[in-house]
């Protein structure tokens, strides 16, 4: 349902740099539906990527084959990214909090973390540079605090957070995330956060995904279940 | 030049080393080598420290990690790497991936340092305060900056070379030439040595020039279980099977014991597996030639 979601939020043509795991999975799903023109952009280098089969991690092989251009990755920090080409950045964390801000750095205290999580990665810079956000991740009040524990990339260009029973949406004039639209069966009560969410005054339902989408999310794109749960 | 000698001579105790290459080509026979050496107090220099730097650091080479991103890609965590510093026994320098690659490309310029718009709003410069700004001269505007990066050592896997060094280097570059270029020595690691011919046949797809390579090492299947774009796959099996291994302290050293002290060399490494060749080599994807003529 999220990698779904997540697809269709993607317009046809438009340049998207791709993150590891679910955002992998929507933006081939899109590539494969209704946006055959999106431009894939992997922070490893690859251009104009069409893998042929799922990759596992942002730097496969599969990437490479058959792309439109293979550069360095100061070519891609800097003349991609910084340059103002990335029109949608995907990002995914271990917190969001009511802002958009992530964290996937540590939870805790940066000295004496409780856990230790993998760091900014290329996620700082995307947040900063791409034109608009989209992330996506389960929702929980652990994972959805008032304020992350390590503010890793700011929420400011955040447009949509997908989760895992709605969508919610970064209110342009409170600057915080609002309940937007819930997923078929999925109530107000359901979707908890760490802080007082507030809803549209309008609350969209979304679409369950097609018999089309479905089938190419679990028989062409990802059969093994790397990605979706099974 | 055998890995073991150019291990021996061009890595020490206490050098800032940097094994590059962003998933691809990522020299697991030097680091291999440099845990049989047991080399010591390493200042371990990565965007993606990825499986090779944890186990180098559960194997006790390290006292520093410079990095951006420190996780299995696709599967979860090192674990190694999260031991030591939730047991704070390793000191951490972190940056973004940007900063990192600004970091080597200054270091390569020979600049002491490299400006970024980046970091503004995070918390990344309170956790690195080597992350600092400069005000634009021309603009007044603030930048980011971080300082320049100059290993000792720079370990680069190579699809091939020829015998002094020029290496080709084709699918994902990373920032192996900025790394290599900001490194006082550069050893380089190859699939496959070609005559010089060769390289200068295609003068385009080389990376890396001899005039900054101090040593050439022939080593096949010397990025396993990273990979070499049309020589053999990545192997994903390993890396999702590395998290059971890493999660358990008993059976990573087991690990070490087996595949890396247990062995001599990256031949012996392979014969100990006999079937990784067949399942990961690559398949035929052959480029249009290119007319080099005038």
């Amino acid at each position: 349902m999220m990698a779904c979601v997540a697809a269709r939020e993607l317009a046809d043509g438009e340049v998207v740099f791709v993150g590891i795991g679910l955002p992998n999975l929507a933006c081939n799903l899109a590539r494969r539906t209704h946006a055959p023109n999106l431009v894939l952009i992997y922070e490893s280098g690859a251009v104009g990527a069409t893998p042929s089969r799922l990759p596992v991690s942002i730097g496969d092989p599969a990437l490479v084959t058959g792309s439109l251009m293979v550069c360095g990755m100061a070519d891609v920090f800097q003349l991609f990214l910084q340059n103002g080409r990335i029109e949608v950045g995907f990002l995914g964390g271990a917190q969001v909090d009511r802002r958009g801000n992530i964290n996937t750095t540590v939870i805790g205290d940066y000295k004496k973390p409780k856990v230790r999580l993998p760091g900014s990665g290329g996620a700082a810079e995307i947040a900063i540079h791409a034109q608009r956000i989209l992330i996506v991740s389960k929702v929980s009040p652990r994972a959805f605090p008032e304020r992350v524990d390590f503010l890793t990339s700011p929420g400011d260009r955040v447009a949509k957070v997908i989760t895992d029973k709605g969508v919610l949406e970064r209110d342009a004039q409170s600057g915080e995330l609002v309940l937007a639209s819930l997923y078929p069966g999925v109530e107000v009560k359901d979707v908890q956060v760490g802080w007082k969410l507030r809803s549209r005054a309008q609350l969209g339902r979304v679409e369950p995904p097609s018999s089309i989408e479905l089938q190419l999310l679990r028989e062409v794109l990802d059969p093994q279940r790397l990605y979706l749960g099974s | 030049m055998s890995l073991e000698d150019a291990v021996a001579r061009h890595v020490h105790d206490g050098d800032v080393v940097v094994i590059e290459g962003f998933t691809h080509l990522i020299s697991f026979a030097a680091g291999h080598e440099i845990i049989r050496q047991r080399r010591r107090e390493l200042t371990l220099c990565r965007l993606t420290p990825d499986l090779i730097y944890d186990q180098m650091i559960a194997a006790g080479c390290a006292k520093k990690l410079v990095f951006s991103w420190a996780g299995n890609p696709g599967v979860g965590s090192l674990h190694a790497f999260r031991r030591a510093v939730e047991g704070g026994t390793l000191e951490l320098e972190e940056y973004s991936h940007f900063g990192m690659v600004a970091r080597f490309s200054a270091g390569a310029a020979r600049l002491p340092f490299w400006t970024l718009r980046d970091y503004a709003g995070t918390d990344l410069p309170k956790a690195n305060p080597r992350i600092k700004s400069v005000t634009c001269p021309y603009t007044g505007e603030a930048l980011a900056t971080v300082p320049a990066l100059n290993p000792d050592v720079t370990i680069i896997h190579a699809q091939r070379a020829d015998a002094q060094g020029n290496a080709q280097i084709w699918g994902l570059l990373g920032v192996q030439k900025e790394a290599a270029f900001a490194s006082t020595r550069v050893i380089v690691v190859i699939e496959e040595l070609v005559d010089e011919r060769v390289i200068r046949s295609d003068p385009n797809r080389t990376l890396i020039p001899a005039a900054i390579v101090t040593a050439v090492v022939v080593e096949p299947w010397g990025a396993h279980p990273s990979y070499a774009q049309g020589y053999y796959d990545r192997d994903n099996d390993f890396y999702v099977g590395w998290e059971k291994i890493s999660r358990d302290k008993g059976e990573l050293a087991h690990y070490l014991d087996e595949c890396v002290y247990g062995v001599k060399s990256r031949a012996e490494y392979m014969q100990q597996q006999p079937r990784l060749m067949e399942r990961l080599k690559a398949g035929e994807q052959r480029c249009v030639g290119v007319n080099y003529g005038f």
